[in-house]
């Protein structure tokens, strides 16, 4: 099998995250790889490994799109066991939103489908950073593939997936035929971490530098440019101070109720 | 006047909450048709003429259901492309948004999810960064697609009712080929309390539980109020994944939140940050949830919630 895993370099959530310059994009500093992409890389990982592994051909390729930081999460996702690495990065791409994302994205895919078929794509179910969980939707549309988001467990056999998916109101089970776009959320497996010997056999692991031109995207279709969307403002919300701070004395299930009754909230 | 489309799924026999908060939100910023998909029962038809819809589309298919999120986004486009609508309005749940971002791509269009607000101009406003900042965005396309978090608009019917007119709109063929099939569907079991995510209060609760949600349960039913949960008592098995508050669970933004034997680690600050009034109830007096709450409560969660469940049932008679 051949399945791209998207992974995606975003602010570390524990530290305070910022907003900077023309557009209000995400400060990238401090970046790692976004936590929830590990379950799609773990998903990848234990379809591959089901298969016989890289020994019997099965590819699973960490896909990033970003600036020269981006490296650091395809390098971990190498790390922890993706067979190779593709670095997308252009200058132009920088601000692009959710549709000019999936456009370069759907265009990388279709470059990496060129030497032989993808089978599968598999996503988190969102970035930790912009969190619209928008582009795995996108990226299924444009590339005119069946999209399954959202799995809590994931099975491939002859040609097709099934999976399980929790819906607010429903458990549901689907179908779809490959290739395929999946998103996965984080009840569908345990990632597992980098060993030593993985972070070895990582150095001698291939990680392809793709840019706009190698994929055939005009600059003005990414970026600010090539955006449908753009920000307009952002201000720093004034952190929540902490209000009033009781220690129970014994009546502390009161005074909440008074609490919540002088806020007009019962 | 901005032709403005509400995508209604499923409504059942009543128009839920945060649809009617949509219904309100696009009478304001133009004339409001709704594309409906499932059943347009009595109840229904007379909440679409109370909120002042024009137009109700309804899909030529009946099996859109039958597939996952595509064909549902290819009927929406062509409902917009009919009635002309420069505004898609859509809910803030996930399958809202996986919508959203597919009507986006059918239509050329810019997309905004986790939206709180909208001027009559179309710019969007919402929170982002676990709270931490506030945005304003607009889509440059000239037709814009939003997904509204829900209790941010004051759901409120038309001044004068309208008589809708129903169209039918051909489902694009094509779009179930290309889509996720259900092969199987598990209805689950109806809590008879609020959706989390619409809840006006939502009543949480972690670790400091010990397994036992009862407290929790009560208090929030003492208050008409939703369950919410941290990712360490879903690991745990104390209560279904669904209840999951935070980054990876759902996000809330009630008027209330009661944070219970919660410690509120970033994560779960990232899913409750822009609720309008927090409470927390934690023995352990450094909890991060204090830095935060507009009212910290320093004490075991099995003496405060009881007495203060007691304490509005006896308020409320």
């Amino acid at each position: 099998m051949k399945i791209i895993v998207l992974v995606k370099h975003v602010p570390d959530a524990q530290f305070d995250r910022h907003l900077n310059g023309e557009g209000y994009t995400t400060d990238r500093d401090e970046s790692i790889l976004s936590e929830l992409d590990e379950y799609a890389l773990e998903a990848a990982l234990q379809l591959a490994e089901a298969r016989g592994g890289s020994k019997a051909g099965n590819q699973v390729i960490a896909l990033s799109m970003g600036p020269s930081g981006a490296v650091n999460a395809i390098k971990k996702a190498l790390q922890i066991g993706a067979t190779e690495g593709v670095h997308l990065t252009d200058d132009a791409l920088s601000g692009s939103d959710a549709a000019a994302t999936s456009l370069a994205l759907a265009a990388a895919v279709r470059y990496l489908g060129q030497s032989s078929t993808v089978d599968l794509v598999i996503t988190g179910m969102a970035s930790t950073d912009g969190e619209t969980s928008l582009v795995p939707a996108q990226l299924a549309e444009r590339l005119d593939l069946p999209q399954v988001t959202f799995a809590s467990s994931l099975e491939v056999s002859g040609g097709r997936l099934t999976a399980r998916r929790d819906a607010d109101t429903s458990s549901e089970t689907v179908e779809a035929p490959l290739p395929a776009v999946v998103s996965v959320t984080d009840q569908i497996n345990e990632p597992r971490y980098p060993n030593f010997k993985g972070i070895i056999a990582a150095k001698r692991k291939s990680i392809t530098t793709l840019s706009l031109a190698d994929i055939g995207v005009e600059p003005a279709q990414v970026g600010f440019a090539g955006s449908w969307t753009a920000v307009t403002n952002a201000e720093e919300r004034p952190p929540r101070t902490a209000g009033t701070i009781i220690t129970d004395e014994g009546d502390a299930g009161i005074k909440l109720v008074d609490f919540l009754a002088a806020q007009k909230l019962l | 006047m901005a032709k403005v489309l509400v995508f209604i799924d499923n409504p059942g026999a009543a128009v839920k909450k945060s649809y009617l908060e949509l219904l309100t939100l696009a009478r304001s910023l133009g004339e409001g048709a709704v594309a409906l998909n499932g059943e347009l029962s009595d109840g229904v038809a007379a909440a679409f003429a109370e909120y002042g819809v024009n137009t109700v589309v309804r899909p030529s298919a009946q099996d859109l259901d039958d597939f996952l999120v595509a064909p549902k986004a290819a009927y929406v486009a062509a409902a917009a492309e009919t009635t002309g609508a420069g505004i898609v309005l859509l809910d803030n749940s996930p399958e809202g948004k996986e919508i959203a971002a597919r009507v986006g791509i059918r239509l050329n269009a810019g997309v905004i999810t986790d939206v709180v607000a909208v001027d009559a101009d179309g710019t969007a406003h919402k929170s982002v960064l676990a709270g931490s900042y506030n945005t304003a965005c607009r889509a440059k396309t000239p037709v814009s697609v939003v997904t509204l978090k829900a209790n941010n608009v004051a759901a409120e019917p038309a001044p004068v009712p309208s008589t809708p007119e129903t169209v039918t709109v051909e489902v694009p063929a094509g779009s179930t080929a290309a889509a996720a099939r259900i092969t199987a569907r598990e209805q689950k079991v109806a809590s008879g309390r609020p959706d989390l995510t619409d809840a006006r209060i939502v009543v949480a609760g972690g670790r400091g539980l010990d397994g036992d949600f009862g407290p929790v349960e009560e208090l929030a039913d003492a208050l008409g109020a939703a369950v919410g949960a941290s990712r360490a008592a879903t690991d745990a098995g104390w209560i279904s994944h669904d209840a999951q508050v935070g980054q990876t669970g759902k996000t809330v933004s009630p008027q209330l939140y009661i944070s219970a034997g919660i410690s509120g680690a970033i994560q779960q600050k990232a899913g409750m940050q822009t609720s309008k009034v927090i409470v927390a109830v934690n023995k352990d007096a450094e909890s991060p949830v204090f830095e935060i709450a507009d009212f910290g409560i320093i004490g075991d969660v099995f003496d405060v919630l009881p007495q203060a469940t007691a304490e509005i049932k006896k308020r409320k008679g």
